[in-house]
């Protein structure tokens, strides 16, 4: 069984929403449940391949227990950027074991969700370091990190947020609000990825236009299940799109797509360098400079996640160097500041935005260095 | 030097948006007026860590917990009780 895919799939979440639903409206709380659900879906979608199961459970044992290592070396020795780096490190290291056994047909920590795990992992290591996360409880960290409806691609959740929300119960009548667009969500995005995504895949996703257009509603499709389903047990993961077609420049664009993966490498890498840059004074104090580079830099990180191949590293570049002309245009031409109101500037700017976005789908598919 | 919490903020504020409305519509939405991006949020965090010897972590906040001035002078308060 694929998430989010096929018939048995969506029979069995089915089934299990109900008894989330029952108690939802009973104002009972459903966090053990979530837990249980979680486990067996996980074990369902990976049930022809124990190896992952192995792998999934081996990670999380070792996940919590470098998070709980470094809480306790820090609350016993301080802060140290040195631990803190190394923790840090070990954190990812089982993504990078994984993403470079791929070239040698390996599949070291080869389970459902890795990637997307990593960003949580790492989420709660850095926010140890900044003091924001005093403990880290095991019941409730596995469960932000194996939380069925988000496992798989996402929408990335922040586990303070999340923990937060998993703990608490809510009022009947905001429960059935939630549950009116969860379902509302589940059908959208049943419409968008199977209908209008199926409908793009048969027109030939070979076209940098179509095939753009593909990525959206297959995501974006997915997003919103996720989402709704995610409301079923209570918990109200972010959105991840917002109308990314209409942006008006490229920033316009992070804005309105993929948005928790975009805000979590602008909170936990884009603004922490930049920070650091600013402070260090580096390229002689020019805030639009250095707002360049850790673009760039930023930018370049999102796509080596995405794959180590050289289509989306050159994906990552491309979307670097467009904010970095975007911010570097838009902070020093007059003439953008004269127009940029003006209803002329914004179609042209959005017509050019498009393309831009659209070509650089095209080299995330792979064709151009195929 | 005897600038009260507000004014210090709304010193900081004026100069990063560049605009006086900041000091005179405490609970004017800084991101929805385009007034503030990810850019200025950092330099606010970086200048105010600085004015008052705080420390902010890029994702203490959300940017909803964080888009008026009235938020950011609460933000600055609480930090100065830590």
């Amino acid at each position: 069984m694929a998430m989010f895919e096929g018939y048995q799939f969506f029979i069995i979440s089915g089934a299990l929403a109900i008894p989330a639903i029952i108690m939802g409206i009973k104002e009972v709380p459903i966090k053990h449940y979530t837990l249980a659900v979680s486990i067996f879906m996980a074990i369902l979608a990976m049930k022809d391949n124990h190896t992952a199961i192995g792998y999934l459970i081996l990670y999380l044992f070792i996940e919590v227990i470098i998070m709980k290592s470094f809480l306790k070396i820090q609350k016993c020795k301080g802060k140290s950027k040195y631990i803190y780096y190394l923790f840090m490190i070990l954190s990812v290291l089982p993504l990078v074991i994984y993403k470079i056994g791929g070239f040698a047909n390996l599949s070291i920590f080869g389970f459902m969700g890795i990637s997307y795990m990593t960003f949580k992992t790492v989420q709660i290591i850095i926010e140890i370091f900044d003091g924001l996360i005093t403990e880290v409880d095991i019941v409730d960290t596995c469960i932000f990190l194996i939380f069925f409806p988000s496992i798989l691609c996402g929408p990335i959740d922040r586990s303070r947020r999340f923990i937060g929300e998993l703990n608490t119960v809510k009022s009947r009548d905001d429960y059935i609000k939630s549950l009116g667009d969860a379902l509302l969500e589940i059908l959208t995005g049943i419409v968008y990825k199977k209908v209008l995504g199926g409908l793009l895949l048969l027109a030939g996703t070979q076209y940098a236009y179509v095939y753009g257009l593909y990525l959206f509603f297959d995501f974006a499709g997915y997003s919103l299940m996720a989402v709704g389903m995610g409301r079923i047990y209570g918990i109200s993961l972010p959105a991840n799109f917002k109308a990314p077609f209409i942006s008006v420049d490229m920033k316009d664009f992070w804005n309105r797509w993929h948005i928790s993966l975009s805000t979590w490498f602008r909170d936990y890498l884009f603004s922490r360098i930049l920070k650091d840059v600013m402070k260090k004074k580096w390229f002689n104090s020019d805030r639009v400079l250095q707002a360049c580079v850790c673009m760039i830099v930023n930018m370049t990180v999102m796509g080596i996640w995405h794959g180590l191949e050289p289509h989306f590293i050159l994906y990552g570049l491309y979307h670097g160097v467009l904010l970095a002309l975007t911010e570097a245009y838009q902070k020093k031409s007059k003439f953008y500041k004269t127009h940029k109101k003006e209803t002329w500037y914004k179609n042209l700017s959005m017509f050019v935005t498009f393309n831009l976005v659209m070509f650089g789908f095209y080299l995330f598919s792979g064709q151009l260095l195929a | 030097m005897n600038k009260s919490v507000k004014e210090r903020v709304f010193d900081i504020l004026v100069e990063i948006c560049d605009e006086e409305i900041v000091r005179e519509d405490i609970d004017i939405n800084l991101l929805d007026e385009e007034l503030m991006d990810s850019l200025d949020y950092t330099d606010l965090i970086i200048r105010l860590e600085e004015e008052f010897d705080i420390v902010i972590s890029p994702s203490e906040y959300t940017r909803e917990e964080s888009d008026t001035p009235a938020k950011i002078i609460g933000i600055v308060e609480a930090g100065l009780q830590k």
